[in-house]
C-alpha cells in the first residue's frame, strides 16, 4: 500500500534533514507512489548520504575557510576604483573592499546606499526624481552662482529661479539657513542675496565664500549625490554617502528594501543579524564581481565569527585573533614582543589547548584524530 | 515620520523569544550553558523593537540560508 500524501509530508518532516532537502525529497516522492517500506529505504539512504556529506567533528573549518577565501583573493585586482558605467557612483571593489569588510571598518572608503522606492514612486520617473532631490544634500552651487564684490566688500549670490522651483526651495529658506549658519545679516533683492563679513578684509571675504559653499541647504547632510537607475520595471536610487537612519524615513522610500554598504551602520540601525547578512552579501558580491566563486559556507563562517559577540569585530589583531586565550597563539600572529612581555609581567599561564601553541611546543595538535582522547566508560 | 517593524526589513531574519521550557530544551539539545551561546546586546535595535526582552533571555533566530533554505540560530541576550 502506498503512503497517503499527508502521511508522506509528516514522515518527511520528521527526518533530520535541512529544509531544502526535505522539499526536494517531497517534490520527487509526490510524483511517484511509494510504499511504507520503499519510503524507509529511500529516506534511510538520503539521511546516510547527508550525514556523510557533513563536516566531521574536529575538522579545521576555519583554516579551510581562510584558504578558500585567501587563494582567490590573490587573483583580485589591487585597483581601488571602478566606474560602473558613465556618470555613475564610484565604489570600492576588489581586494581593498574585501579587506574593508573583514577589517570591519567604521566607515568604508566609498559609502553608498541602494534606495528602493515604494509603490507609485518606483514606477514613475518624475516621482522618483522628486525623492532623489529631497534626499540629496544641496549647497549654494546647485541653486545658482556665488561671486565676490570687491568694491562693496560683500558676497553676491545669484539664485536661479527655475532651479529653485524644481528643487522646491524658496529664497526665504535659503536666506534663513545662510544667516543661521554664518550668523550674519543676509540682504535680499529678488533672487539676489548679499552677505558681508564682520570685518571687511579680503581674507575674511574669501573665507566666507568657502564657508557658504559648504553649507547644506536642504536634504540629508552626507548624501553628496543621488543617481536614478532603472532596474527591471522599477526606478532605484543610488547615493554617494550613506545615512541609512534618516533616508529610510523619507516619503516614498521603501524602508524594508533600502540598504547601505556600510556594515557598521547596518548593525546600528538594523541589528547584528542584519549585519551578518550584510557581511555575507557584500563579501559574496565583491568576489563574484571579480569572477571568483567561493562557497558561501566559508563566508558564512567568517560572518558568524565576526558577529558572535553581538557586535561586529574585525578579523585581526583587534578582533578575533587578538581575543585568543593563548599567549603563544597571539604572539605567533602579530606584535610578538608586546604579547610575550605583557604576559610575562602579568604572569599569564598558557594551557596549550589550541592548535598554534601546540605546534610551537611540538605536541600533537588538537585537531581531527589528535583531538580524540580515550574516555573510560563508567 | 514613518514607522516600520525592523523585522520586516529584508536583511533582518525573524527573532523569537524563547520561553523558559524551550530555553532548557535548547541548552540540553546542544549540551552547552547559556553563556556559551552567541550573544546579542539588549541595546540591539531589533531587541529594542521587540520590547519585553530581559538580559538572560534566549532569542531564536530563523535565518534564511542559501544552503539549507532555513537555519535556526540562538543568541543569548546580554548587556
Amino acid at each position: 500500500m502506498s503512503l497517503s500524501h499527508k502521511n508522506l509530508l509528516k514522515r518527511i518532516d520528521e527526518l533530520p534533514l535541512p529544509q531544502n532537502m526535505k522539499d526536494a525529497l517531497h517534490d520527487d516522492l509526490a510524483e511517484v507512489e511509494v510504499t511504507d517500506e520503499e519510503f524507509e529505504a529511500i529516506a534511510g539512504q538520503v539521511v546516510e548520504d547527508f550525514d556523510r556529506a557533513q563536516v566531521v567533528p574536529c575538522e579545521a573549518v576555519g583554516v579551510v575557510a581562510a584558504q578558500s577565501i585567501g587563494e582567490p583573493g590573490t587573483q583580485m585586482t589591487m585597483r581601488t576604483f571602478h566606474y560602473a558605467g558613465v556618470a555613475e557612483i564610484n565604489v570600492t571593489l576588489g581586494l581593498p573592499r574585501l579587506i574593508e569588510i573583514v577589517d570591519a571598518r567604521k566607515i568604508p572608503s566609498t559609502p553608498t546606499m541602494t534606495v528602493r522606492l515604494d509603490g507609485e514612486y518606483a514606477r514613475d520617473r518624475d516621482l522618483a526624481r522628486e525623492v532623489a532631490w529631497s534626499i540629496e544634500s544641496i549647497n549654494i552651487l546647485h541653486l545658482g552662482s556665488i561671486a565676490t564684490d570687491l568694491a562693496e566688500m560683500n558676497v553676491l549670490i545669484e539664485l536661479n529661479e527655475e532651479v529653485m522651483a524644481q528643487r522646491k526651495i524658496s529664497v526665504e529658506e535659503v536666506a534663513e539657513r545662510l544667516s543661521e549658519v554664518t550668523k550674519l545679516i543676509v540682504g535680499r533683492q529678488d533672487y539676489t542675496l548679499t552677505l558681508a563679513p564682520k570685518e571687511s578684509s579680503y581674507r575674511d571675504l574669501l573665507q566666507l565664500v568657502e564657508k557658504i559653499k559648504n553649507i547644506s541647504l536642504k536634504g540629508v547632510e552626507g548624501i553628496k549625490r543621488v543617481v536614478i537607475r532603472k532596474e527591471g520595471d522599477e526606478y532605484v536610487l543610488y547615493t554617494e554617502g550613506s545615512v541609512l537612519k534618516e533616508v529610510i524615513e523619507f516619503e516614498g522610500v521603501d524602508p524594508t528594501r533600502t540598504k547601505t554598504n556600510n556594515i557598521t551602520e547596518i548593525a546600528e540601525v538594523l541589528g547584528v543579524e542584519a549585519a551578518r547578512n550584510s557581511i555575507i552579501n557584500e563579501a559574496n558580491d565583491t568576489l563574484r564581481e571579480q569572477g571568483l566563486t567561493v562557497d558561501v559556507r566559508h563566508i558564512m563562517l567568517v560572518a558568524d565569527m565576526m558577529t558572535c559577540d553581538g557586535e561586529i569585530k574585525q578579523i585581526g589583531r583587534h578582533g578575533i585573533s587578538g581575543e585568543k586565550v593563548s599567549v603563544l597563539a597571539r604572539a605567533a600572529f602579530e606584535v610578538t614582543v608586546n604579547h610575550i612581555l605583557d604576559a610575562a609581567i602579568r604572569g599569564d599561564v598558557d594551557y596549550l589547548k589550541g592548535v598554534t601553541e601546540n605546534v610551537i611546543v611540538g605536541q600533537p595538535i588538537k585537531l581531527g584524530t589528535g583531538h580524540v582522547q580515550l574516555v573510560a566508560k563508567r | 515620520m514613518k514607522k516600520f517593524a525592523l523585522q520586516d526589513h529584508e536583511l533582518v531574519p525573524t527573532h523569537i523569544i524563547l520561553t523558559s521550557e524551550e530555553k532548557e530544551k535548547v541548552l540540553e539539545e546542544y549540551g552547552v550553558g547559556a553563556a556559551q551561546l552567541p550573544k546579542i546586546h539588549i541595546s540591539d535595535p531589533v531587541i529594542k523593537d521587540m520590547g519585553d526582552v530581559v538580559v538572560g533571555d534566549i532569542i531564536k533566530i530563523v535565518r534564511e540560508s542559501p544552503t539549507a533554505k532555513q537555519s535556526i540560530f540562538y543568541r543569548l541576550v546580554i548587556n
